[in-house]
């Protein structure tokens, strides 16, 4: 392995190691707050597996709520064990997706955009629609925390372990993933369907495929979200949810993995400091958005390598 | 027998007539030209044999096998990989991943054993067929370059590499010498010809007359969508049909 790779496990290992240790000096409200983080680092990483095939759509966190619904059902209705739900919030999500590809994928670009907008809202509706099995607008309530040797998982401390270990489990598939032949071809797919056609790429396939995997982790997201509140409505999954996600993701910066990330982190971490001034807070985010469109197209992440650029160029002269 | 044969094949959109009963057969082996006009419904024939389009009327036979109306990754798996028009790069990527997804046919994986490590044999050889064909093409000392970086001349090359490296056995070329200058085409004719040495049954649709008559020993000619005429390049150039088709004398159907 060369030297950079040991650096960089090294480096993760070191990070994992303070976020175990860090919880225990937060106050009550930034565990909860750490724990949210970590949801959302999985829920845009997971969209930005989808992004990689040039489409964006608008039901990621829909997606999250078939998950959500699922695991909340399982568990308080049939009495399955967290354990078992929170997977199969997954592979329903995954399923529900399978099947949203054969209507979806018929669109590409903008209407797939607006395709995947309306859907979702179909959804979202079926859920307020039907109070049985999924309590109306007021939700589902009182869903039980997973259990594991009697470890209080209603705490945060706990719980957030349980997310960390959840979610970096989920990261380094999804890592892996883009950095395969599959992840390969996912560009491929993005930047030019017409030559990978034609070198034998069923594009279609590989659009779904990627909505399929995306929506699979989200799902799981969206069960570890709500085992944490106790309760799942459908508001939680509305367009204006699905609205902070593009702009983590767009303000990150989509071209690498790790871009959305911090995204998720830098503007959460604004918006939790912004708590005194909640009337202000869209108006923030809109000067945010813009501001980050017009003078980092390529996100957040591209911040250190434009600043060495920078240094190089005035160092070496000419 | 023919490697692929055009039997019939028309093509309506909506009320215009694009191709008319259009017949032609080409030999495994063969550099086939198919010239014509502007309009003349080159480029819809083309669309049609790499399955971007399904034709109305007629069939196309592959290896005797029928393949009218199949979708373009089910074409370029049977053996037939198209060029474009416009040079038609993975810009964004280097020459070497450029040629690695054209190995697609070959490496494909599924996402487990992508996830798991699983399929590392096939992604071996298919970095291995890439490296075959980017020395093959000439192009092994840019194999780290963007594509988008390159010079027309070797953005045409890899488009070529890319499409070589699936393995086809009959390739498309749309108009590969357009916009090139007299030195990167004779470049690129020699290039055509290495390829189609190595195997690679060839059709290209071109505009540059020079490059087409120096290549095929046979040429198929359109004009408003209708086969005008076929022959060796010496009696193309003196059909007087062809002479007239291209002069703008020919009757109007």
């Amino acid at each position: 392995m060369s030297k950079a790779g040991i650096l960089q496990i090294a480096g993760i290992l070191v990070l994992l190691l303070a976020l175990l240790v860090l919880p225990n000096y937060l106050k009550y409200h930034h565990q909860d707050f750490m724990i949210f983080l970590f949801i959302n680092i999985l829920v845009v990483v997971s969209y930005r597996l989808m992004t990689l095939t040039g489409e964006w759509s608008l039901i990621h966190i829909v997606m999250m709520g078939v998950g959500a619904y699922t695991s909340a059902l399982l568990s308080k209705n049939l009495g399955f064990p967290v354990w078992v739900s929170m997977p199969m919030a997954g592979v329903s999500a995954g399923l529900m997706a399978a099947l949203l590809c054969f209507p979806l994928f018929r669109m590409t670009q903008f209407y797939f955009l607006i395709g995947s907008f309306a859907v979702g809202e179909a959804i979202r509706l079926a859920w307020i629609f039907f109070v049985y099995p999924f309590g109306g607008s007021s939700g589902v309530s009182s869903i039980p925390p997973p259990e594991l040797l009697g470890i209080d998982f209603m705490e945060p401390i706990p719980y957030f372990y349980l997310v960390l270990s959840v979610v970096t489990i989920c990261l380094v598939i999804l890592y892996r993933v883009e950095n395969s032949r599959f992840g390969l071809t996912l560009h491929a797919v993005h930047w030019k369907a017409s030559l990978a056609e034609s070198v034998g790429v069923n594009t279609w396939k590989y659009r779904s495929l990627a909505f399929i995997v995306a929506s699979l982790f989200v799902g799981i997201a969206g069960a570890l979200k709500i085992h944490y509140l106790g309760n799942v409505t459908p508001h939680q999954f509305g367009v204006g949810t699905m609205v902070f996600v593009l702009i983590w993701v767009i303000v990150g910066g989509y071209n690498t993995f790790f871009g959305p990330i911090l995204g998720a982190i830098v503007l959460s971490v604004l918006d939790e400091s912004l708590r005194d001034l909640e009337e202000f807070r869209p108006a923030i985010y809109g000067v945010i958005l813009i501001a980050a469109i017009m003078f980092m197209p390529k996100g957040l992440e591209s911040v250190p390598s434009g600043i060495r650029q920078w240094f190089s160029q005035r160092k070496s002269p000419g | 027998m023919s490697l692929l044969e055009v039997q019939n094949v028309s093509k309506h959109f909506g009320g215009l007539t694009a191709l008319h009963n259009v017949t032609f057969s080409v030999k495994a082996g063969e550099i086939r030209g198919l010239i014509g006009p502007n309009g003349a419904g080159k480029s819809t024939m083309f669309k049609n044999i790499a399955g971007f389009y399904k034709p109305t009327q007629g069939d196309i036979l592959f290896e005797g096998r029928s393949i009218a109306g199949l979708a373009p990754h089910d074409i370029s798996s049977l053996g037939i990989v198209r060029t474009f028009q416009e040079t038609t790069l993975f810009q964004e990527l280097t020459v070497f991943e450029n040629t690695l997804v054209g190995c697609h046919l070959q490496a494909e994986t599924n996402i487990f054993s992508a996830v798991l490590g699983l399929d590392k044999g096939k992604q071996k050889r298919a970095r291995e067929k890439s490296m075959e064909v980017m020395e093959f093409m000439g192009l092994i000392e840019r194999r780290d370059q963007l594509a988008a970086e390159l010079p027309l001349g070797s953005q045409r090359t890899l488009a070529i590499a890319t499409a070589l490296a699936s393995g086809p056995k009959l390739l498309l070329m749309d108009e590969p010498f357009a916009g090139m200058n007299p030195e990167e085409t004779k470049q690129m004719m020699n290039l055509t010809q290495k390829v189609n040495d190595f195997g690679v049954t060839i059709v290209l649709v071109e505009h540059d007359m020079k490059a087409v008559m120096g290549l095929c020993e046979y040429i198929t000619v359109l004009n408003f969508g209708t086969l005008l005429a076929e022959g060796s390049p010496t009696e193309i150039r003196e059909d007087a049909r062809v002479v007239s088709a291209y002069l703008g004398g020919g009757h109007r159907h």
